[in-house]
């Protein structure tokens, strides 16, 4: 039997995070060109009812590690438990979202195990690789990530080591179907964690909701520098409301104080998959691109027909945002009162 | 409480953030050599915590950066800043390095030179590979705590310390024993500019490398030997550390030590696959708004 594909499955506040699941619609893909199995890997206090979904989402198999220190994410602890589980089953891939808590754990993982890590993946492949020694290497991963500021595209392998690991960008790989009913099987391990050095304590945790659903929006309407000022927002603001849509921007509109940084999309905000992504005023840098490139339509309004951002759009105004989108907003509204 | 011994570990980055036409090709690619080299902006971040640290508890602050000779730029401005020491890590074997291998080179760095450290600090993550992978690999070979995405140092004592930090969806306040590893975010602090008196003392410094280049600049020394001595007299001389002086193996540094490889390399360009435009009249709006309703868009 070929070593088997996992994914980390974080959970946090009692809830399954949403990384994990994406992670397994991937990891599925990989695991049946490997023809191997997808493991979800739980670690926390009382996590039983989150391996349900996991099988739902495509895991054939969940390792269970609970324990009653776990309530709360220490690196220590979840290193341990981590390498313990890879060394004793010896999985040949091992993926984490990259995510603030991903990205604590996988590289010391990585560390302790002395073997190869790629962050922020945003694809992930199976091919061969031809070693400049001349050695071929049959069916390993190709760890696919943006570098340089997002100005390069960059395949990395790890060919001698196991298992592969990578961090996976967050929004990147679609929700996996649901599959009512589909179950698998679930392995108990025993955590071995007492006596453990350098753990932390946690005084204190505070949760901020998100009050901004980039991720969860279908349409985006986001507003680049080219709106201009804080005021003219509004028109943005004013096309999203009618269009029932979450307001994006990017980097330069957030630089210049036009809106606040949790609206941003792209290579240091946030990477958003929408059916249809509306770009104002947005010239197109390829670091905001690297976040919305994705989107199933993009429309990009701008008074530059130059702007690179045309280059990735289906449909383009060349024109002043000023003007187009309030015919934008009433030829909407007129509809709606038809 | 003793004096705290703190080492920033910093990298010098191509400034990926700021693209300028003259970095661009024709092609649409990045010219990666027309991009100035600067100080990663978190590790500058990280500096700033370990300098408001000393001024509030005491202690040193060593910088340790790991690159090519011109990376003691990066060093010279940390000294600008306030910075008590800094070394350059440099060696043709550490060519190559990934993540693992350099947090190796700088883990031996810390334990050969630095051993009494108590804080290591460094940003978040570079802007040229935006991994913050380093970090976390060097606590754990340094066999001491990590403490990521810290915003704030809350409390510090001989043996503890207390950090407010972010998590994904919130931020907490954890405690851990020193030695420690931080990783410090832009949110932290605003880096201190350049101290005019450090940077009149300070911009004469140099390493080993620069003394060839220097020495007719001074006419009183002969040898590269004699002008040394002059600069590390002055306090203005960058030592440097090779693999041997770290301790290291060279099968455990560079493209040897490194189990990443890349395969491919790719620029971004723009695919250029054309657009359906749009006339910004009304009857053109009209149209378009039609068909994405057609097309079921929303």
């Amino acid at each position: 039997m070929n070593g088997e594909v996992w994914v980390f499955a974080e959970q946090d506040w009692n809830t399954l995070q949403e990384i994990g699941i994406e992670l397994l619609s991937k990891g599925k893909e990989l695991a049946c060109e490997l023809g191997a199995e997808l493991a979800g890997i739980l670690i926390g206090k009382s996590v039983e009812k989150h391996a349900g979904p996991l099988f739902e989402h495509g895991a054939d198999k969940v390792y269970m590690c609970e324990n009653d220190s776990l309530e709360n994410y220490d690196t220590a602890k979840y290193a341990k438990i981590f390498t313990d589980l890879i060394e004793k089953y010896k999985p040949q891939i091992v993926l984490f979202g990259a995510s603030a808590r991903g990205r604590d754990l996988a590289p010391r993982i990585a560390s302790k195990l002395k073997v190869g890590l790629t962050a922020d993946c945003t694809d992930l492949q199976i091919g061969d690789y031809k070693h400049p020694d001349g050695t071929v290497f049959k069916k390993i991963l190709y760890q696919i990530r943006p570098a340089f500021g997002g100005n390069i595209i960059a395949t990395i392998v790890t060919p001698h080591k196991r298992p592969q690991m990578a961090t996976v960008r967050e929004g990147v790989m679609p929700t996996p179907p649901v599959q009512r009913g589909r179950t698998g099987e679930i392995v108990r391990e025993t955590v071995q964690i007492e006596n453990l050095k350098n753990i932390m304590h946690i005084l204190q945790r505070e949760k901020k909701e998100k009050k901004v659903n980039l991720k969860g929006s279908h349409i985006i309407v986001a507003g680049g520098y080219g709106v201009g000022s804080k005021e003219n927002f509004a028109t943005i603001r004013n096309l999203a409301a009618v269009l029932g849509a979450e307001v994006g921007a990017s980097r330069a509109a957030v630089d210049a104080g036009f809106i606040s940084k949790d609206h941003q999309v792209g290579q240091t905000g946030t990477t958003v998959r929408p059916k249809l992504y509306i770009a104002c005023g947005i010239s197109g840098s390829v670091q905001h691109r690297a976040g919305m490139d994705q989107s199933a339509k993009i429309v990009a309004i701008n008074n530059d027909p130059e702007a690179p951002i045309f280059g990735i759009a289906h449909y383009g105004i060349i024109g002043d945002l000023n003007e187009v989108i309030p015919m934008l907003i009433e030829d909407i509204k007129k509809r709606r009162v038809d | 409480m003793k004096e705290l011994v703190m080492v920033v570990l910093a990298k010098q980055v191509p400034d990926t953030q700021n693209l300028t036409g003259e970095a661009m090709k024709e092609d649409g690619t990045v010219n990666r050599s027309a991009l100035p080299a600067i100080f990663n902006p978190e590790d500058l971040n990280a500096l700033e915590m370990a300098l408001s640290v000393k001024e509030r508890y005491g202690g040193t602050v060593n910088v340790i950066t790991m690159g090519p000779p011109s990376a003691v730029e990066l060093l010279k401005e940390a000294l600008y800043r306030g910075a008590d020491n800094v070394y350059l890590l440099s060696d043709r074997k550490f060519a190559g390095s990934d993540t693992l291998a350099t947090s190796f080179a700088l883990k031996q760095a810390i334990v050969t030179k630095i051993p009494d450290f108590d804080i290591v600090l460094c940003g978040r993550q570079a802007i040229d590979g935006d991994t913050a992978q380093v970090g976390p690999q060097t606590a754990e070979k340094l066999d001491i705590p990590q403490l990521t995405y810290v915003e704030r140092i809350e409390e510090l004592s001989e043996n503890r310390i207390k950090v407010h930090k972010l998590m994904d969806n919130g931020s907490e306040v954890v405690e851990t024993s020193l030695p420690v590893l931080l990783t410090v975010t832009d949110s932290a602090n605003e880096p201190r500019p350049f101290l005019a008196k450090r940077l009149l003392k300070y911009r004469k410094a140099a390493s080993g490398f620069d003394l060839p280049a220097l020495l007719p600049k001074y006419p009183q020394f002969n040898t590269a030997e004699d002008l040394r001595e002059h600069l590390r007299k002055k306090g203005l001389f960058i030592e440097m550390w090779g693999l041997e002086d770290i301790k290291a193996r060279k099968e455990e540094v560079g493209f040897a030590g490194s189990p990443t490889m890349v395969k491919m390399i790719e620029s971004i360009t723009l695919t250029g696959k054309g657009f359906k435009k749009i006339e910004a009249t009304d009857e053109g709006i009209a149209q378009f708004v039609a068909e994405l309703i057609e097309d079921h868009t929303w």
